[in-house]
Parts: C-alpha cells; sequence; structure tokens
C-alpha cells in the first residue's frame, strides 16, 4: 500500500481502490445489513479485504488474464472479489444469480473460466451439477458457508480460508501484491459483461478500465456525485448499469454501496439507507406508485381529500419547481404546503427523501409516472446506454428533462445517425471485442470506429435524442419521411384503453393502425356510462368505444404533428380489431411482443381495407382455445377517419 | 454424515392415558436417541398430539413412567421439561397474534432471561447487555429460517406457512436439546413442505437437535425420519426405521391404507 509512485496515475481500478483507502480510510464503503443491523466496512478495511482475496487467488493459481467467475446477489464479499481479481490482472466474469445451471455452463465454457466465487450452497450445487460439462473448472470458492459442512470436496473451498490463506500470503510477501496492481494498464480489460442473448447465443462483452472509468468519471461530473453519495446496490451483478453505478462510479468518487439484507427486504432497506442516488426500472417505480394509490384508496376521506389536493399542486407546478422554472408565488407556497403534509412523508415512507439523482432506463416509462415521481420533487431522469456503451451514451440534463427523449449525449460521447437512422456511437467507453467473437466486433463496430447500437432514433431541435424504435423496423413512407412502427404504437399504449396496436406504413402514402382495446379497462369505462355488452368482439364495435379510441389516436396525432420528423406518421385511418391479439394463435411472442409479420399476412384483407379508402370490411379468423379447441370469430369492422393535423399549425397550437 | 445418532435420552414405558372413560393411549412404550429424527404417525384420533403432550409433560399419564436423560419420572411438568431442553410447537399455531415476529421469537428467550422485572422494566443494567445478547440470537433464529423481510410484521397478518416458521423460530429461540413438532407442515403447499423439511433437516444437522415429529404426509415421514413410531387407536402398532414401517401388514392395514 505503500507506494504512490504505482498510483499516481489512477487509471485502473486497484489504483483508485488503494487510492481511497490511503485518502479516505476511515469513510464507508460499503455497508450490508447482517443479523438486523447495517455493518459499514471503510474504505481501508475494503482495500484490505481485497489484498486478502487476491493474494489468495494467487496462492491458489490465479494467473493474470485468467477469468474469474462471480455468481450471486449482492454482496459486499462479491464486490471485492471484482476488485481482487483486476489486482491481479484478471477478468471478472458476473453471472445472472437467477440463471439456471445450464447457462451457466455456457458462459463458464465460453469464458474459459477456471476460478468462480459464488455466494452461497445454492450456487455452489449448480457449479457441482455442471462439473462435467465444464472441465476447464478448478476451484469454487463460497462466500456463505451455511449448510456447506458436508461438502468434503477439494473442488470447493471458503472465502474464509481463502482470506486467511491470502493474508498470510500478503504478510510473507507484501510487495507481490502492489507489482501486480503495477503492472495493470488502463488498456486491459476490467470486466466481461455478458449480453443477454435476445439474439443469439450470449457474447461476453470486453471492457476496458479505461472505458468504464471514463463513463464513471464522465456520470459523476454530470450529475455533480460526490464521496457523499448513497446508493443501493440490489440489481443483478452481472448487469451493466450495476458494474457502472455500483461499482465504477463508487470507485471513482469515493462514496458508499448499499447491499440490501436479502431480495425481499429491498424495500425496507431502501427506507432505512435513504440513498441520495438510486436507479430502478420502470416497473419497480409503477409498483411504488400502484402501492400508495391502493393504500390512499383506503383512507379516511379527510387524508383522501389532502393528499388529492397536494397531488393537483404536484401535477401543476411540482415539475416546473424542481425544474427551477418561475413559478407564481401562490403556486411556490401550496407546493410547500404539500410538500409539509403530503409529498413529505410520501418521500419518506418511499424512501425517497434524500434523492439528488435517480435514473431509470430499461424500458420505455409512461409519461404519467414519470411526471408523478418528477412532480413530487424526486429528480427522476432517463438514461440510455447498452452493454457495449457501459450504459452510457446519452443522459439527461437536470433541469431540461423531456419525458420522450434519453437526453444530450454523455461527456465525452460522440452519437451520429447513419442513412437509415441508426443511432452510431464513439466514445472512450466503447467495447474492446467481443469475447473471442472477431466476426462480431467486426460486424458492430464500422471503420470509422464507429459502435452500431442497432436502435433507430433522431435528435430533436434542442439536441435531445429520441430513441424510436429498433433500426430493422423502421421503414419510410412514400413521402420519404421515417416511418416507425414502434413509436407510434408505444405512444398509443401508453392509454390505458389500448392493449396493443399495430401500426403499418412502410411503403405507403400514409400511416393506419390496427387497435386492440384493453378489455377491462374499456369494459369499465362504458358500464360506468350503463353500456351493455356481450364480450370482446362486441365492445370493440360499440361506437362509444370506437369514439374513445379515435380520441386517443387523435391526441397522438396531434402530438406527432408537433414533431417535424414524426408530422407525416400521423394516423389516418385505424381499426378495432375484433379479436385480442394472442401468443397461442401466433400472432405474439410468448414475451408479447407483436409478431409484425405474421400479423400483416394474417390481416392482409384488413390493411388492404385500411388503403383502400373502404369503411367496412368483413373479416373471419381462426382462433384457437385455451383448452385446444379450433373456432372461428367473424366480425364487420368499421373503419375509421381519424382528424389528422398540419405540422406547423399543431406546433402553434402545442 | 456428521450427525451420529447416540444413546437414548427420552424412554416412554407402559404410557396410559385415559380421559374419563376414553383411552387416548394405552400401554404405549418407545424410545427416542439423541440426534436422531423421531415420527410419530397414526389417523386422526391416534393420540399423537396426546403422546407429545406426555412427553412435555402437559398431560399426566395414568401409567407408565417418563425417563428423560436418565431421570425417571412417574410424569412430566411442562416447566421441568423447557428447563431441561425441550421445547415444542402446536398443531394450531400459538403465536401471539398482535406480536411481531422479532417479539414472539424473543418470548422463546424468556427462560434464558436471568435480571429481574425491575431491570427489565427500567431496561437498566444488566438488564440492556442481557437483552442485546438475545436480540442477537433472535436475528440468528431469524436469518437461519430466512424471515428477515418480515421480522417486523405483526404475525397475525402472515400467511399460514409463515406462522408455522415464525413458531418453529420461537421454538429455536429456547435452544432446546430436544423439539417436538406437531405436525408442522399441516395445510401446507409442496413447496412450502419443502422448506420446512429443508429446515428441519438443518436444524437437525447444524445444532444436533433431537426431533420428535408428527406428520400426516407419509412422503415426508418416510424421507426424513430416521424411526417412526405408528398409533392406531391409542395402542402403537409398529415401530422401526421408514422402510421396514412401510412393509409392516399391520400399519400398511390401518394408515396407509390398502383392500382388506
Amino acid at each position: 500500500m505503500s507506494d504512490p509512485r504505482g498510483q499516481a496515475e489512477l487509471n485502473t481500478f486497484p489504483r483508485l481502490l488503494m487510492q481511497h483507502a490511503q485518502q479516505r480510510p476511515n469513510r464507508p464503503a460499503m455497508r450490508e445489513k447482517e443479523y438486523g443491523i447495517w455493518q459499514t466496512y471503510s474504505w481501508a478495511e475494503v482495500a484490505q479485504n481485497v489484498r486478502a482475496i487476491a493474494c489468495g487467488l494467487a496462492e491458489l493459481g490465479f494467473k493474470r488474464g485468467d477469468r474469474l467467475g462471480i455468481i450471486g446477489d449482492n454482496r459486499p464479499r462479491l464486490y471485492w472479489s471484482v476488485a481482487a481479481c483486476q489486482c491481479l490482472g484478471g477478468i471478472p466474469v458476473m453471472m445472472y444469480q437467477d440463471a439456471v445451471a445450464e447457462e451457466m455452463a455456457y458462459v463458464l465454457q465460453d469464458a474459459e473460466i477456471k476460478f468462480a466465487v459464488v455466494e452461497d450452497q445454492e450456487q455452489v450445487d449448480k457449479m457441482l451439477e455442471i462439473r462435467e460439462q465444464c472441465p476447464l473448472l478448478e476451484h469454487v470458492i463460497y462466500d456463505d458457508s451455511r449448510g456447506m459442512r458436508h461438502y468434503a470436496d477439494t473442488f470447493l473451498l471458503g472465502l474464509d480460508e481463502l482470506q486467511s490463506m491470502g493474508t498470510a500470503h500478503d504478510k510473507s510477501q507484501p510487495d507481490f501484491l502492489d507489482g501486480e496492481i503495477r503492472k495493470g494498464e488502463p488498456d486491459d480489460v476490467s470486466v466481461m459483461l455478458y449480453t443477454s442473448g435476445t439474439t443469439g447465443k450470449p457474447k461476453g462483452v470486453c471492457q476496458t478500465h479505461d472505458a468504464f472509468i471514463q463513463s464513471a468519471k464522465g456520470g459523476c461530473q454530470f450529475d455533480k456525485l460526490t464521496e457523499n453519495e448513497d446508493i443501493l446496490s440490489y440489481l443483478p451483478m452481472a448487469w451493466v448499469g450495476d458494474h457502472l453505478f455500483s461499482y465504477a462510479q463508487a470507485m471513482v468518487s469515493g462514496f458508499t454501496i448499499n447491499c440490501p439484507e436479502s431480495g425481499e427486504t429491498v424495500m425496507t432497506d431502501l427506507r432505512e439507507i435513504g440513498p441520495t442516488y438510486y436507479f430502478a426500472p420502470p416497473r419497480v417505480f409503477e409498483n411504488l406508485l400502484t402501492t400508495v394509490l391502493i393504500r390512499m384508496e383506503d383512507a379516511s376521506w379527510f387524508k383522501r381529500k389532502i393528499f388529492g389536493f397536494a397531488m393537483d399542486v404536484a401535477k401543476r407546478c411540482g415539475a416546473e419547481i424542481l425544474d427551477g422554472k418561475p413559478v407564481s408565488t401562490s403556486d411556490r407556497f401550496q407546493y410547500w404546503l404539500s410538500n409539509l403534509l403530503i409529498l413529505g412523508p410520501l418521500k419518506n415512507v418511499l424512501g425517497f427523501s434524500r434523492i439528488r439523482v435517480a435514473y431509470t432506463a430499461g424500458a420505455a416509462i409512461g409519461p404519467d409516472l414519470f411526471r408523478f415521481y418528477r412532480s413530487i420533487g424526486i429528480n427522476l431522469k432517463q438514461l440510455y446506454g447498452q452493454t457495449e456503451t457501459c450504459a452510457y451514451v446519452c443522459l439527461q440534463p437536470d433541469g431540461q428533462i423531456k419525458l420522450d427523449s434519453v437526453g444530450k449525449p454523455a461527456p465525452g460521447v460522440e452519437v451520429k445517425l447513419a442513412e437509415n437512422g441508426e443511432i452510431l456511437v464513439k466514445g472512450p467507453m466503447l467495447l474492446k471485442s467481443y469475447y473471442k467473437r472477431p466476426d462480431a466486433t467486426a460486424e458492430s463496430i464500422n471503420e470509422d470506429g464507429y459502435f452500431l447500437t442497432g436502435d433507430a432514433g433522431f435528435f430533436d431541435e434542442d439536441g435531445h435524442l429520441k430513441i424510436i424504435d429498433r433500426a430493422k423496423d423502421v421503414g419510410k413512407l412514400n413521402s420519404g419521411s421515417i416511418f416507425a412502427p414502434n413509436y407510434i404504437e408505444n405512444k398509443l399504449k401508453f392509454f390505458q384503453h389500448v392493449k396493443e396496436a399495430v401500426a403499418f406504413g412502410n411503403d405507403r402514402d400514409y400511416v393506419t393502425a390496427f387497435v386492440n382495446i384493453d378489455l377491462e379497462a374499456v369494459g369499465n369505462y362504458v358500464e360506468r356510462r350503463g353500456l351493455a355488452y356481450s364480450g370482446y368482439t362486441d365492445l370493440a364495435a360499440q361506437p362509444m368505444v370506437l369514439q374513445l379510441i379515435k380520441e386517443c389516436v387523435e391526441e397522438i396525432n396531434a402530438q406527432l404533428a408537433a414533431d417535424p420528423m414524426m408530422a407525416d406518421s400521423q394516423i389516418k385511418r385505424f381499426l378495432i380489431l375484433h379479436k385480442e391479439l394472442d401468443a397461442d394463435d401466433g400472432e405474439l411472442t410468448r414475451t408479447r411482443k407483436v409478431r409484425r409479420k405474421f400479423v400483416s399476412e394474417r390481416y392482409a384483407v384488413l390493411i388492404d381495407a385500411l388503403y383502400s379508402g373502404k369503411s367496412e370490411q368483413h373479416i373471419e379468423t381462426d382462433v384457437k382455445y385455451e383448452d385446444g379447441r379450433q373456432g372461428k370469430v367473424s366480425a364487420d369492422l368499421k373503419i375509421e377517419e381519424a382528424k389528422t393535423f398540419a405540422p406547423q399549425a399543431a406546433k402553434t397550437a402545442a | 454424515m456428521a450427525r451420529e445418532i447416540g444413546d437414548v435420552i427420552l424412554k416412554m414405558e407402559g404410557i396410559s392415558l385415559s380421559f374419563g372413560g376414553v383411552k387416548a393411549l394405552t400401554n404405549i412404550s418407545f424410545d427416542v436417541r439423541e440426534h436422531e429424527i423421531r415420527s410419530i404417525i397414526g389417523p386422526n384420533g391416534a393420540g399423537k398430539s396426546s403422546m407429545l403432550n406426555v412427553i412435555n409433560g402437559v398431560y399426566h399419564p395414568q401409567e407408565g413412567q417418563v425417563t428423560f436423560r436418565g431421570e425417571v419420572r412417574r410424569d412430566m411438568e411442562p416447566h421441568k421439561a423447557a428447563k431441561q431442553g425441550i421445547a415444542r410447537t402446536f398443531q394450531n399455531i400459538a403465536l401471539f397474534k398482535g406480536m411481531s415476529v422479532i417479539d414472539n421469537i424473543m418470548t422463546g428467550r424468556n427462560l434464558k432471561m436471568k435480571c429481574n422485572v425491575f431491570h427489565h422494566a427500567l431496561h437498566w443494567g444488566k438488564a440492556r447487555a442481557e437483552e442485546i445478547e438475545h436480540r442477537k440470537k433472535v436475528e440468528e433464529v431469524i436469518d437461519f429460517l430466512e424471515i428477515q423481510n418480515i421480522r417486523k410484521t405483526p404475525v397475525g397478518r402472515l400467511p399460514y406457512g409463515l406462522q408455522k416458521r415464525v413458531e418453529l423460530g420461537r421454538a429455536l429461540a429456547a435452544e432446546p436439546s430436544m423439539m417436538l413438532l406437531d405436525e408442522p407442515m399441516a395445510g401446507m403447499n409442496v413447496e412450502e413442505k419443502q422448506d420446512m423439511c429443508r429446515f428441519i433437516l438443518d436444524v437437525n444437522d447444524q445444532f444436533g437437535t433431537t426431533i420428535v415429529l408428527i406428520e400426516h404426509d407419509m412422503g415426508v415421514v418416510m424421507d426424513i425420519s430416521d424411526r417412526v413410531v405408528v398409533l392406531d387407536y391409542g395402542k402403537k402398532i409398529g415401530d422401526g426405521e421408514p422402510d421396514e414401517v412401510k412393509n409392516n401388514p399391520d400399519v400398511i392395514a390401518a394408515y396407509l391404507g390398502t383392500s382388506h
């Protein structure tokens, strides 16, 4: 630890760690809840533990460039193993802890892993199960020794024993580890993260120390993160976001990582820690809001009344206050009062009292949901990135939040659009290569050094990037303007009455759409208006429902018209399908994504009708029932014309 | 296996118990060895729960004697049983519904608390240190049973399967050398049963606790027991290792059910 020369340049993670241990030895680096009490590890303790694990691994025969498999929940000792592996010039490979043994076998083989650190008995059992398939695997080290008493296999070793081996080793050869750390280069691969493999087999993305350090530095600068942040690390370690937020950024700015007690206690732990910096996918935010709303329904009328008042005030001016925009004094006072009575306590219950920056990404977040959190004073923002770019491409700057954009290119990142609208990015955060896949590497990085994201998007007038679709789904209208079906469909699906939508328009004059209504929401809507219906097909044909959906479509048309890139994509004609799109009929994938090609072939008559100007079309469709019987559904579908807006006019109106 | 079955620690000899004219148990003898998992099975009304109640002294048999760790008694007394390290759970969960999980498990430590009521009331002096120590033990139990997420939830709000687990936790908190479990898996679904089996085996394995178990699920009993006693109408009709019992014609006829 006493080698300032070797650490003069803080360009690898081990050097950063050792520097924190010197500069802020007593500040908390990690917390973990054990036996109901938060235990704190200071930076000095973390460094010491990392040294012990590293030396222990070296003693076992871990060499530079070896891969270390790491499997488990977010436990401090697993994070330390990541750092220990990097000290030795090895490459940590995190795996999703809930993956089945077979999937792990694939990664273990692909990355030729000899050493693995796993959390507990459950993971050890998986390793034993696939041991035959992974002859390279030599040592499995487990963190939690519970239930491990009867495992006599020499292939297994407790992390405790490894650490005491390492401590002894470090005592007898104190220069060894410093020497290893000194050998590390910023251009060395620091971590391998596997892609999810939705398109083919998972690929190992090799990222260097430099890539993650640059991304982390950029992010910390952008959001002004300091050593005083607290973050709750509860998302899988194998996911690039966790590696960036909980590992790289903490190593760069020296803030505190908090590991929850278990997966089920995350909500309680969140409240106890009160993080200042937080990440969650949209569905977490959605669940939280639902819980709050349901509990408010059960509250007394007086409480509901003040809650309603506070929400109205927040909706009116909360987001503006957060963005530092001018707001009238009366509104400010009312917001202050709401905050005192409702919003503050609500944030406290959710564990959001201290949040300075919160991010969401991974899926489209509904505008209402996004606005809700911002209006109650939580600085929720969106970001854009992928495993190949250290999850660091675009970030929303404070005070310039747009609901449907992912913000501006992050510091040091260059974003360019290809001819077909595909987003190309370049910067220090790009992957070095895919592990053992030069073909895939060559395919995804073009000769100018840009990474092809596969997503299509465009910049709006303020330079914010909007992601519209996967590039391969994007087409063109006959007018030459861009047609992004997913973008339009997502907008439609944000309405609670719309369950599914399919937009058409590639090589056509205008855009049309099929709509699936949400049986429950729409059923509720018509029942409250005293209308009886017999089932989905009947409900979908009701004039009242057609009118309802027409209003939705026109609202979207107004939004699209305001956007010069999308003005041509307004939906001119639409129909409500007589049956729900169903995975059993092959219309959706099992993950409920529309199989566009199949749908357009199956309903070719309807598409023809949409474009031929007919106002009604008869259709008969085979359906499969859940018990396997076949049947037919037929209906006469009405085709509606929706109002469209002139691009300019809408812009002034909006 | 590291756990080795030791000597006989509990011996029931010629136990007969009746309530008025109803003969609950008739001349039953069996023994329990150290560290083993001993099951008592039998159809409804066979006298299984009565047998457990005799072991820990809730019922006093009219005939017979109970020998526990060398001490021969006419019958057991509940407080003596508890002092000697026998803990139990009940068929109909007997937790304090309005109290949190932590507090319920804490009651299992009651016998081990040495300070007087005044110290405890004022949370002063030795009582403080003592409570911290007990609380630590309780947290270890919570960790063992993986119920961290509900530690502060009132027991009455928990689903049945978890209440059973909490009850096991309370018994465990007393650090017993022998545990009597009265139908720990009744009314559970398959997954909950698997969890409970795992916990029972772990308790037995890690702490060496001797376990006397009443259970209806034959699969479970045959899988986890070292020896099984079979009762029918208050009489013992079988005793031995699971395989032996499974093939005993009397047992098959009375309990496992085949054509007569």
